[in-house]
């Protein structure tokens, strides 16, 4: 065995990679749960390309074929179902993971010098995994399919001079048809995923090249051994793998039990209009894209002022993307001296629990008829609003609340708690 | 291996079979995972549908004719073979590469003299055992076949000329390497064959 | 504040349940696919009434009578009337252009609507026909105003007539029915069939049903054991780091 590591050592770099990322990386002793969603997040990955591979075998992108392909799967191909759950419960899966593990960024600072760069790559992944999960979701071609992508398309049309013109080039048509699903598939099968692995690799191998930040912000680096090792970190290997492997267990179970059990989980995960062959002579009553991107699709449709110079839509547009666009700049809103919510005064800890509320607020909100009232007092489009505004100012205003907050001491070394 | 049992020791030992004992579970849950994914790959109850058993009407099949279904993607040929015909069968055996049928080529039931349940009626998938073309029925005796003087009737092989007689066994000095396979068969009455499925009485 | 957060979320959840749609609340069935025997009694009511004019086209034959413990003489005989092999799809005789032109649309195929309509929904429309000398085939429905399809099952649940209180809106909470002439079954008997059909309808909807609380039942049981083991693992090397 040992000859044929050598072997190979001498043509690749395996011990060396695997002793500077894996066996050697110091990684902070104090991770607590926050920080299994990392290496979750990546075991989703794979699962979705594996169980994305083996539902490419069957699938059939054209829209005449395609939604009787899904059926096809479901009850004609051996574990078709099993497959094909494991997929979709996976997309939803995926988003919960990676809303968790952003929630921790902002918990610890881990968008903070000098981690800027796996941040922003960290948000282009999450961008990129929206729009994996939009194109991917007209691909069963129900209605809910169908209709979803109508009106998120059209929103492009919203743009002034080049909207319509650009919305006919993303579609191949006049309207979404068979020439969307074609490229829809292209997209989710081989563009976005490409993309993706390439964006996680990047976010991996910037993150290695400062090292992890921890539950209290501090910089473990600053304190060093007498071999440069630093006296709060363990080597990722076999610590960190063999805590991950625990991880994967209770993600596991919590997966397949969805999987086994509630595939639908109501309507949350598999929407019932989408169980009807798309049909464009028949919008289904309320369009709501799944769960994961109603937040913005809230914010969309919080702008409702027509006096706006350009109408409500272009500014719904242009509301939704700024939202997005506020998460790169992040690392520069940020100015408070320490790190983790650990030593932060009452400002940031007040509007980062406001900010968590409030995106599970916006994200109910999309879900439901904006006139109605389904919270107390006020219509869900007022709700909405408010929502837009708290999200808004939780960013723009954070260069003033960081800096007048008054934060506690940071320790320095880290904490057992 | 050193014989004392240290403080040292005792918790390697444990993480050892910690270690070893979680990783034979996780592998023996991880492959019964994969069992329903790499089983996704075997024919879908669409694909068996498709190649189910084939019935065959051969009432309106006159002697000397021969009918062609499609089973499995393939061609079957139904041949309702004349007295003459059979009779021809046992003279030209040593033109044969295999005229007792001794490679598997066929049911058991059909490895006899005239490879077929009936006598009169023969049933072969027409695919050459070379590589694959479809050969084409000579019935013709003699030279009128195309084929030879000497030619008692069957089949022949356009692609590379391999011959084959009136019971689908191949000659000598063809390129073919075995007779033409006999599918599966069995009579639901006198004039329905299924082609695909063996009855109990005939296996 | 953590806690915070988690107590906040509970708050907004229920409000995620939406109401039936319609004309108000549906009556609930009791679905049980383990029940055999009433999946079988629905699936025959499927085969003789419903599949005259709908399609169930992504169910086979074969996989119906293999699932549900019926005999291939059975199914040959008694359930397959347009279909030679039991491979085949459950598609309906009835053309597309002729169903079109007598009822004016296409009878929708039935293969999902227990997965986008909901077994209430099917158990409630199927209990739900009135005489309506309006409509053009003399049926109606409360939960589906103005439905193209006629009342197939008029004869095990006999003739009625609907009044509804308020200003005539459809409603089921508050309608009320007078019975015209009896059906052949009681209406006990008439809400057990329609039972079987709205049970079989949900196994139509999702053959895997059948197998994957089974299978899933083995899979927590595995995982809570790899769990155990994982949490060992983890706490024996974590020994080095506390």
């Amino acid at each position: 065995m040992s000859k044929f590591m050598t072997w190979i050592d001498e043509r690749f770099p395996l011990t060396k990679v695997w002793q500077e990322h894996m066996a050697q990386y110091y990684a902070p002793k104090n991770f607590n749960f926050w920080y299994y969603f990392g290496s979750l997040a990546l075991l989703v990955l794979v699962l979705q390309i594996v169980t994305g591979i083996l539902l490419t075998m069957h699938y059939k992108p054209d829209s005449t074929l395609a939604f009787a392909s899904v059926e096809y799967i479901m009850r004609d191909v051996p574990g078709g179902w099993f497959i094909r759950y494991l997929h979709s419960v996976g997309s939803s899966m995926f988003f919960v993971i990676v809303y968790l593990h952003m929630f921790r960024g902002l918990m610890y600072g881990s968008h903070r010098e000098p981690r800027e760069l796996i941040w922003l790559i960290g948000v282009v992944i999450y961008v990129a995994l929206m729009a994996e999960a939009f194109f991917g979701y007209l691909l069963p071609w129900g209605n809910m399919s169908y209709w979803g992508a109508q009106v998120i398309i059209s929103l492009f049309g919203a743009i002034p001079w080049i909207g319509e013109a650009l919305a006919e080039w993303i579609r191949g048509d006049f309207v979404i048809s068979d020439a969307t699903l074609n490229r829809f598939f292209a997209f989710h099968v081989i563009l976005l995923p490409l993309l993706l692995a390439a964006l996680v690799y990047l976010h991996i191998v910037a993150l290695h090249k400062v090292g992890s930040n921890n539950p209290d912000g501090i910089e473990i680096k600053k304190n060093k051994d007498k071999d440069g090792k630093p006296l709060d970190g363990i080597p990722f290997h076999p610590y960190y793998t063999v805590k991950d492997v625990f991880g994967v267990a209770v993600l596991m179970m919590v997966y397949l039990a969805i999987v086994f059990f509630v595939p639908e989980l109501d309507g949350w995960f598999l929407e019932k209009d989408n169980f009807v062959p798309a049909d464009i002579l028949q919008t289904p009553p309320d369009i709501v894209p799944l769960w994961y991107l109603t937040p913005y699709y809230s914010i969309l449709r919080a702008v409702t002022f027509e006096w706006l110079p350009g109408g409500a839509k272009l500014w719904g547009v242009l509301a939704m993307g700024f939202a997005i666009v506020l998460l790169f700049f992040l690392p520069w809103l940020d100015r408070s001296p320490v790190k983790s919510i650990r030593y932060r005064g009452w400002m940031f800890k007040t509007m980062l629990m406001l900010f968590a509320v409030n995106f599970v607020m916006l994200g109910y909100l999309g879900t439901v008829n904006p006139g109605h009232v389904d919270l107390i007092w006020f219509k869900n489009v007022t709700w909405a609003q408010i929502g837009l505004v708290v999200y808004f100012a939780f960013f723009l205003l954070m260069p003033i609340y960081t800096k007048l907050d008054r934060n506690k001491p940071e320790p320095d070394r880290v904490t057992d708690k | 291996m050193a014989e004392d049992k240290t403080e040292e020791s005792q918790p390697n030992r444990r993480r050892q079979f910690l270690t070893a004992l979680t990783s034979a579970v996780g592998v023996a849950g991880a492959g019964a995972m994969m069992v329903p994914l790499v089983a996704s790959m075997s024919p879908s109850a669409r694909a068996r549908a498709a190649g189910a058993p084939v019935e065959v009407d051969i009432s309106e099949l006159r002697e000397g004719r021969m009918m062609v279904v499609e089973w499995r993607g393939k061609p079957v040929w139904i041949v309702r073979r004349s007295e003459k015909m059979l009779a021809d069968l046992t003279e030209i055996r040593d033109q044969l590469a295999d005229p007792d049928s001794t490679v598997e080529q066929q049911p058991a039931y059909a490895a006899n003299d005239h490879r077929s349940i009936r006598p009169e009626i023969l049933v072969l998938l027409g695919v050459c055992t070379h590589l694959g073309c479809a050969p084409t029925k000579k019935f013709e005796r003699g030279v009128a076949s195309g084929v030879s003087a000497d030619w008692r009737g069957g089949f022949f092989c356009p692609c590379h000329g391999s011959r084959f007689d009136l019971a689908g066994r191949v000659f000598k000095n063809a390129p073919a390497p075995t007779n033409l396979e006999v599918p599966p068969h069995s009579f639901v009455t006198d004039n329905r064959i299924l082609i695909g499925l063996d009855s109990e009485e005939t296996v | 504040m953590k806690r915070l957060i988690i107590s906040a979320v509970m708050l907004l959840l229920p409000l995620s349940t939406n109401a039936g749609g319609g004309g108000g609340h549906l009556d609930t069935v009791y679905i049980n696919l383990s029940d055999k025997a009433s999946l079988q009694r629905g699936a025959r009511t499927f085969v003789n009434y419903c599949l005259s004019c709908h399609n169930a086209a992504f169910m086979r034959y074969g996989r119906m009578a293999e699932d549900l413990g019926i005999s291939q003489e059975l199914l040959k005989n008694e359930m397959m009337f347009a279909a030679d092999k039991p491979g085949d799809l459950m598609i309906t005789a009835m053309p597309t252009e002729g169903s079109k032109a007598w009822f004016g649309v296409v009878p929708p195929d039935l293969s999902l609507t227990a997965r986008s309509r909901g077994a209430d929904w099917i158990y409630t429309y199927l209990r739900h026909f009135y005489l309506d000398g309006s409509t053009a085939t003399g049926w109606n429905n409360t939960l589906f105003p103005n439905v193209a399809m006629p009342h197939v099952l008029y004869r095990w649940q006999g003739y009625r007539s609907a009044t509804f209180k308020g200003d005539g809106v459809a409603d089921i909470s508050s309608v009320q029915y007078q019975n015209l002439a009896p059906g052949t079954l009681s209406s006990a008997d008439y809400d057990s069939a329609i039972r079987d059909l709205t049970n079989f309808m949900v196994y139509l909807a999702e053959p895997a049903k059948l197998v994957r609380y089974r299978i899933g039942i083995w899979v927590m049981m595995f995982m809570v054991v790899f769990i155990m083991l994982t949490y060992l693992l983890k706490k024996e090397y974590w020994r080095d780091v506390h």
